[in-house]
């Protein structure tokens, strides 16, 4: 596993990608609803090829870290910036064209429709086609629905789900759902993708198989991945760089092992040590 | 030969819808020509066509957009009043009918279509069932103001008024519309093949919209929001294309109805006349262009049928309509209708697969 090693100043990037430019940075990030505040001082930079997680007991903020991310809630405060620009007031379509895509907690795959087609509406932004074209069937229509079929079913062999092409998204199994779920959202050619909880529900060798298939995502389409998690075994393994959240704060920040012996970390998820444990 | 059965469903819908709207026309017309239908009937083959197109723009808001609208007579109001002017003050500047008939038509679309554009703009923005307030207002606003609108054409051009015919000032100049009354003096271009011909191009629109990536987006917008959103797509950008889209076709069926009639008045476009088109899009199926023609052409011709019944005929119309939404929303009496059409199908192709009597009739039959 790549040393961690400081970007900027504050946080942590695996050493290859110290030299470029973070993918992610957010600086404070923070929502209030109402007076409750979800998430506060949320402050993390993610390296251009690394597999970042965020971690954290149930209801600490992780999803809302997501949506903030994604601009389906807006930020109270800080600052979001994507490859160098900032995200602020932009819409959560136009955050997807700037690198961002996501996949969803529970599933949200358009289910009437066929896999293939779920594929194409993600390709949405880069199928050259105007309305011209999609009201008479000419002027380029053709090319344009090859090129986006041909792109899509590169996409579905990508996760073998090329025999599947034709089948209504809804009527998948549960990991294929996922696993359409994660290529819809690569079909937009994100900067970074976010997987929330992509293992769960999954056994163990469907776990085994998804963790092969992020590092394949991050090695072959050169993006960086941001998953929040929950199967420990899949975090501590894939992960480089880890993010933990309780109460809608950072408590720790670091690599695996850093995390794995991290005492504030240990009381979030198991609660405080007795006296005598500390001692022992 | 390409089976049937193997293309994509879309593809089966358009050539069954296609094949309908032509089958009928192939029929229909020489029969209308040679006056063996009798004239009440043959009176009802534009409206039915008009009336066809209409629902099937509405489907387009509300099954393929999943918007409900109440008010799209008041867009074929626009397109048949702007129609009706446009072909009245081109009278004695463009000679053919026909070529005057389209032009109307034209006209009568792209002015529903902007009118579909100014409302659209900031009610499409909002999440909600605000469309189907707001559309409902704006059909009896339209409703209101042809009802009090005077416009002529003479020589120098076309007048309008909102007061009296005399406040037009025109000298030896033509009423085109006459306020309460409506239009007056439309001369009757209208045609069942130009009727045929708008329904084959609503068709092409619609069919063409949904295989696109403009369609795929909306139908996306339609079952997950949040979902489409993440992956890019503009959702104001395709609500608009899709409303607008069916304000255009609506106003086209509005241009051409129109026509048919020597005089036609506002209140003719009601609210009760946005309610019938909901009710050939629900009862055919939100979504399901085929159904929409069918139940169209069953719907409208009812009432005409029932007429035998006198006073009991829209009693029994509301009966009818009870009983196809149990019909088609009833779990049970889907799955008997499923089995018994599948009993169908199997019986046909054993049938076929005996008359053929070859090897690849019955591996046709096997596959199929």
């Amino acid at each position: 596993m790549d040393r961690m090693v400081p970007y900027p100043s504050n946080s942590i990037v695996p050493e290859r990608d110290v030299d470029k430019r973070p993918v992610l940075e957010t600086h404070h990030l923070g929502i209030d609803f109402g007076g409750l505040t979800a998430v506060d001082d949320f402050s993390i930079t993610v390296g251009r090829s690394e597999i970042a997680g965020l971690i954290g007991p149930n209801g600490a903020g992780k999803t809302t870290v997501f949506n903030l991310l994604t601009n389906v809630y807006q930020p109270t405060r800080g600052d979001i910036i994507l490859d160098g620009v900032s995200t602020s007031r932009k819409t959560t379509a136009q955050i997807n064209k700037m690198g961002i895509a996501r996949t969803f907690q529970n599933i949200r795959l358009f289910a009437n429709m066929s896999v293939m087609d779920n594929v194409k509406i993600g390709m949405h932004n880069s199928i050259n086609q105007n309305l011209l074209s999609a009201f008479t069937h000419g002027f380029g229509y053709r090319r344009s629905e090859k090129a986006s079929r041909d792109e899509a079913m590169e996409l579905l062999e990508f996760f073998n789900m090329e025999d599947v092409a034709g089948a209504e998204a809804g009527a998948l199994p549960y990991g294929a759902q996922r696993r359409l779920e994660i290529a819809r959202a690569l079909a937009t050619h994100p900067k970074i993708i976010l997987l929330d909880e992509p293992a769960a529900g999954m056994n163990p060798s469907e776990t085994a198989e998804l963790m092969e298939n992020i590092r394949r995502i991050r090695d072959n389409f050169n993006i960086a991945v941001m998953l929040i998690e929950h199967d420990m075994n899949l975090v501590m393994n894939i992960c480089e760089g880890i993010c933990v959240l309780d109460h809608g704060k950072v408590i720790a920040k670091g690599s695996p092992d850093e995390i794995k012996s991290d005492a504030k970390v240990i009381e979030a998820y198991l609660g405080k040590k007795k006296e005598a444990d500390n001692n022992a | 030969m390409i089976k049937f059965r193997s293309l994509s469903k879309s593809a089966r819908t358009g050539i069954t819808s296609y094949s309908i709207i032509l089958l009928a026309f192939a029929i229909l017309f020489p029969l209308q020509n040679l006056g063996i239908i009798n004239h009440s009937i043959s009176g009802q083959l534009v409206p039915i066509c008009t009336y066809i197109v209409m629902a099937l723009s509405l489907n387009l808001t509300v099954g393929f957009l999943g918007e409900l609208s109440l008010g799209h007579a008041g867009f074929v109001s626009v397109g048949a009043f702007t129609g009706v002017i446009a072909a009245s003050s081109l009278q004695d500047k463009v000679s053919p009918d026909p070529l005057r008939l389209v032009i109307a038509i034209i006209i009568g679309g792209i002015f529903a279509g902007i009118v579909g554009l100014l409302i659209g703009i900031p009610v499409l923005r909002l999440r909600g069932d605000y469309l189907a307030i707001v559309t409902l207002a704006f059909g009896e606003i339209i409703k209101n103001i042809i009802n009090c609108l005077y416009v002529g054409v003479d020589n120098k051009g076309l007048h309008f008024s909102m007061t009296d015919i005399k406040s037009l000032g025109m000298e030896n100049g033509r009423v085109i519309l006459n306020g309460p009354q409506g239009a007056v003096g439309i001369e009757q271009i209208a045609s069942f093949t130009a009727g045929i011909i708008l329904i084959l191009f609503t068709l092409f629109v619609i069919l063409n919209l949904v295989n696109s990536k403009a369609g795929r987006a909306v139908m996306a917008i339609r079952d997950n929001r949040i979902a489409a959103e993440s992956v890019g797509i503009s959702i104001t950008k395709y609500k608009l294309t899709a409303f607008i889209t069916s304000a255009v076709l609506a106003g086209m069926a509005g241009a051409l109805y129109a026509m048919n009639y020597s005089t036609i008045a506002a209140k003719k476009f009601d609210f009760n006349t946005s309610i019938l088109i909901l009710v050939f899009v629900v009862l055919g199926g939100m979504g399901n262009i085929v159904g929409t023609i069918i139940s169209t052409v069953i719907l409208y011709m009812l009432p005409e049928l029932l007429r035998e019944f006198s006073d009991y005929r829209m009693l029994i119309y509301a009966i009818i309509l009870i009983l196809v939404m149990l019909v088609t929303n009833n779990d049970r009496i889907k799955l008997i209708r499923a089995n018994a059409s599948a009993a169908i199908m199997s019986w046909l192709r054993k049938a076929m697969s005996r008359t053929k009597n070859q090897p690849k009739g019955k591996e046709d039959a096997h596959n199929g």
